[in-house]
């Protein structure tokens, strides 16, 4: 694996996790919005723009699109989305950590077996198409 | 509801992958990491027409991650969407032509049988 693919995998795992963590944070503050209502969806909306943790997990969410991006560019799509699973591993632990949330033995042994995957998948080669499609 | 939005979720998320990596691919990867040389990739990536579709499919999939997120756990959300991973193994091979050796394969599997015990 080249060291630019490295690099920015661990930015796409660690901002695609944290991200989602401070999102997820933010939007239990905004509160329920399984109503599709237009009215509840609107004042829902507003409510979600005005919480700093949302809009912090939104840049971070940016963060990731943008090395996910530029990753793409030459990694096989197959490579970086078996690669970057291993943020499930962080998201449990960070779930459990930082949220308080009950991470059960079954679930800490499915983030065992994604760990596996990951580490196999991770052995194949990072590109296998022409650089030009 | 929420076995709604998380398909809309998953289907988003890999329709956004498989016409990011297509746009991207054509695009081909940046002569270096410097400043300037990424601001021209990301003004080429803002007129690249798979790249621009990507998007579409990522906010439609953004959307309803936020509003599951908004009554249930990130440790349940998260690794249900997963499910994705292994559709674009398939399609990578199916649609962008990727060698997914045997390998990779075992590696799609692992990762679906640890979805499959978080779900």
């Amino acid at each position: 694996m080249q060291a630019k693919t490295i690099v920015l995998l661990g930015i796409v795992v660690v901002s695609s996790a944290f991200g989602n963590l401070v999102l997820g944070y933010g939007m239990r503050a905004v509160g329920d919005i399984s109503s599709l209502s237009p009215v509840n969806l609107v004042a829902a909306g507003v409510r979600s723009m005005a919480n700093p943790w949302v809009l912090c997990g939104m840049v971070l969410l940016c963060v990731f699109f943008a090395a996910h991006s530029l990753l793409l560019s030459w990694a096989d799509l197959s490579f970086v989305v078996l690669v970057s699973a291993i943020g499930y591993v962080l998201v449990a632990v960070l779930s459990a950590a930082i949220l308080g949330e009950t991470v059960t033995p079954s679930r800490w042994a499915g983030t065992l077996l994604i760990a596996c995957g990951v580490g196999i998948a991770g052995s194949t080669p990072e590109s296998t198409v022409e650089p030009k499609l | 509801m929420t076995a709604a939005l998380l398909l809309l979720v998953v289907a988003g998320t890999v329709c956004g992958d498989l016409l990011k990596a297509r746009g991207m691919r054509l695009q081909g990867e940046p002569d270096s990491f410097k400043g300037a040389i990424l601001c021209q990739f990301a003004a080429a990536a803002l007129r690249n027409s798979w790249f621009l579709m990507s998007l579409v499919a990522y906010t439609a999939s953004l959307l309803s991650f936020m509003a599951l997120l908004s009554y249930e756990e990130v440790s349940f959300v998260v690794p249900a969407t997963a499910l994705a991973y292994v559709a674009e193994t398939l399609l990578a091979s199916a649609v962008l032509r990727e060698q997914v050796n045997l390998r990779r394969w075992v590696g799609a599997a692992l990762v679906a049988a640890g979805v499959y015990l978080i779900a």
